[in-house]
């Protein structure tokens, strides 16, 4: 529906207002909508709010059985924000998630697509490829990334067994900063890329073929039909994903926090981990709130900056 | 259905592009089952092979007769099954009305279930402790005794079928935009009312989607444990991502085992997908065209 329309119905609307037609007219749509609006009011909207309230005080491992008892706070305004701000390990961290997100949704989308459109092409066997080649979506996270910490396993892990056999030393993945961040990349663009791919392969079938067609009767070449016409007439389906994409890179927990327990610990920590640690293993719960707050923030932003520029362009 | 032809030479390196992509996806998952079956005394080897010379499936001997794990496989079932069943009839609802109808709050009701995926987990996760608790969902207390549901159990199936809410209603709202309104249209006018053209006429044509939708519930249900181990106190009660991490205790993993129970969790997650596979492709229709 067109903008001029819905203000059309708009104005109509309100200059005959009234409550009982306005409610035989949505009634439907409400009541249909109701049961999840409750849900996710009552698991999300009210840990929001309640988080809200947390981010200002100071609750903490000593005051917390104080706090469930008679749900008393100690309120210190802004203290954890401006704590959090000032510490100079928060902007190490942000610059390390954000290019931990950038890496990983670009390596997805670039070999979802990249496979998607192979896989769309006149091959033997590519429903069996296909097939096999979501797997890595299939099995649950918690156990892909404890399968992948045995094996960047110094001494027996596959990854160095493979890489000795084509004659490279092997490489101390989780004892470095550096090598385990590059673990972790490849462990989370190895989960991802199924996903992206699926989308992608949904995204092709629409296309109409004679698009090709009309391209290649005008002598373009392969290349120049994916540059054309695969990528551009992908992009709107493409977009959503990519949006969740970034917010549930940016808000991974399990890879990071589960690759270095008892290894790298916090050493190459991405926000959500390190608000993680601050909460559930140091117990400073009045900071994690204020914490979290930040992290929503950072990524509500964003969203609305890369919107916009989408629906400028 | 766009086919292009393509010269030997590119198939094969295509081919070859696959059959590599193949290996280093299937990997991971063979190497577990190859652990599974090793004896307890050759955890460490420094073999590629997966199938160890050895093998012996005394690890799932123990594991399911010595260990919890039937009572964990109960659970989980039960969580996964009330969340689907919820999770699907709430998305396909709410999905049609956004997909169909143009009501005030539309836009912004979207883009709420959008901004619930930006919250960061650990925001929601005290709280909801502290909410759950207090409506007594965590008490260990059994209420349903012939299925040994218990009143944590009841919170674990409210609190999964919202997390996947937002994704099932985009996604649900994205299928249901791309079949035709004529068809409501034409129900109405043969005298059937908004929820029966909705349920006899097009709930059966979003099948693919259904089925996505029911996938990706089930997913967070059984694969879900950060916050079933802060919710699940008793042995008893636990589900298998939590039972799972409990055998992998802080010292002296019984590998073997552990595998053995990952493989029999992956299994059935494994076997849903490639039943379901071919849905995949088309049910998923993230957003979809129309805005």
């Amino acid at each position: 529906m067109s903008q001029s329309d819905e203000n059309l119905r708009f104005t109509s609307a309100l200059s005959n207002f009234s409550i009982k037609d306005f409610w035989r007219e949505h009634k439907f749509s409400y009541m249909m909508l109701l049961p999840a609006f409750i849900v996710v009011l009552f698991v999300v909207i009210y840990p929001f709010f309640y988080n809200f309230r947390l981010a200002f005080s100071n609750l903490n491992m000593y005051n917390m059985r104080q706090f469930i008892q008679s749900d008393q706070l100690s309120y210190i305004g802004i203290d954890n924000f401006i704590q959090i701000i000032t510490e100079s390990s928060f902007w190490i961290i942000l610059l390390r998630t954000v290019a931990w997100t950038v890496i990983n949704v670009v390596a997805h989308v670039g070999f979802g697509i990249f496979y998607a459109i192979i896989l769309d092409r006149d091959l033997m066997f590519k429903s069996i490829y296909r097939t096999l080649l979501v797997i890595p979506w299939a099995i649950p996270q918690y156990i892909v990334v404890l399968i992948w910490k045995g094996m960047f396993n110094f001494r027996y892990g596959a990854v160095n067994l493979l890489l000795r056999k084509i004659g490279v030393p092997g490489v101390a993945w989780l004892s470095q900063a550096s090598t385990g961040f590059s673990a972790a990349l490849i462990v989370n663009i190895w989960l991802g890329i199924p996903f992206m791919m699926m989308i992608a392969l949904g995204g092709l079938q629409s296309i109409d073929p004679n698009f090709y067609e009309a391209a290649e009767i005008d002598g373009a070449s392969n290349w120049q039909q994916i540059k054309h016409i695969t990528l551009p007439l992908l992009k709107p389906v493409m977009l959503p994903a990519v949006i969740l994409g970034v917010v549930w890179t940016f808000n991974n927990l399990r890879v990071i926090y589960l690759l270095t327990q008892n290894t790298l610990t916090n050493k190459i920590d991405i926000l959500v981990t390190h608000v993680y640690r601050s909460a559930f293993e140091f117990y400073r719960y009045g900071y994690a709130a204020a914490f979290s707050l930040i992290i929503f923030v950072i990524l509500l932003v964003w969203a609305i900056s890369f919107i916009d520029y989408i629906n400028e362009d | 259905m766009s086919v292009k032809k393509d010269s030997k030479w590119k198939r094969i390196v295509f081919h070859i592009i696959l059959l590599i992509s193949v290996v280093i996806a299937v990997y991971p998952a063979l190497r577990v089952f190859g652990t599974s079956l090793r004896p307890g005394d050759s955890l460490h080897s420094t073999s590629l092979a997966i199938i160890p010379d050895d093998a012996t499936f005394d690890a799932y001997k123990t594991l399911i007769f010595d260990k919890g794990f039937l009572i964990w496989l109960r659970n989980s079932l039960l969580v996964t099954f009330f969340t689907v069943v919820i999770g699907v009839s709430l998305a396909s609802t709410a999905g049609y009305v956004f997909s169909r109808k143009r009501f005030p709050g539309r836009k912004s009701g979207l883009t709420f279930f959008l901004l619930t995926q930006m919250f960061p987990a650990t925001m929601l996760l005290l709280p909801m402790y502290i909410l759950l608790a207090q409506f007594g969902l965590t008490d260990q207390t059994v209420v349903v005794p012939f299925l040994g549901m218990a009143k944590a159990h009841i919170g674990l199936i409210i609190m999964y079928s919202s997390t996947a809410l937002p994704l099932c209603v985009w996604q649900m709202k994205g299928y249901y935009d791309t079949i035709p309104e004529s068809l409501e249209e034409a129900a109405l006018v043969d005298g059937l009312n908004q929820f029966q053209a909705f349920y006899k006429i097009i709930l059966p044509l979003a099948k693919p989607a259904l089925v996505i939708t029911a996938l990706f519930s089930f997913m967070t249900a059984w694969n879900e444990y950060m916050v079933a181990r802060v919710v699940m106190t008793d042995n008893s009660l636990y589900t298998l991502p939590v039972g799972l991490t409990n055998l992998a205790g802080q010292f002296n993993t019984a590998w073997a085992e552990f595998a053995a129970a990952s493989v029999l969790i992956m299994l059935p997650v494994m076997a849903v997908f490639l039943l379901l596979s071919r849905f995949l492709v088309g049910g998923l229709t993230l957003g979809g065209v129309k805005g």
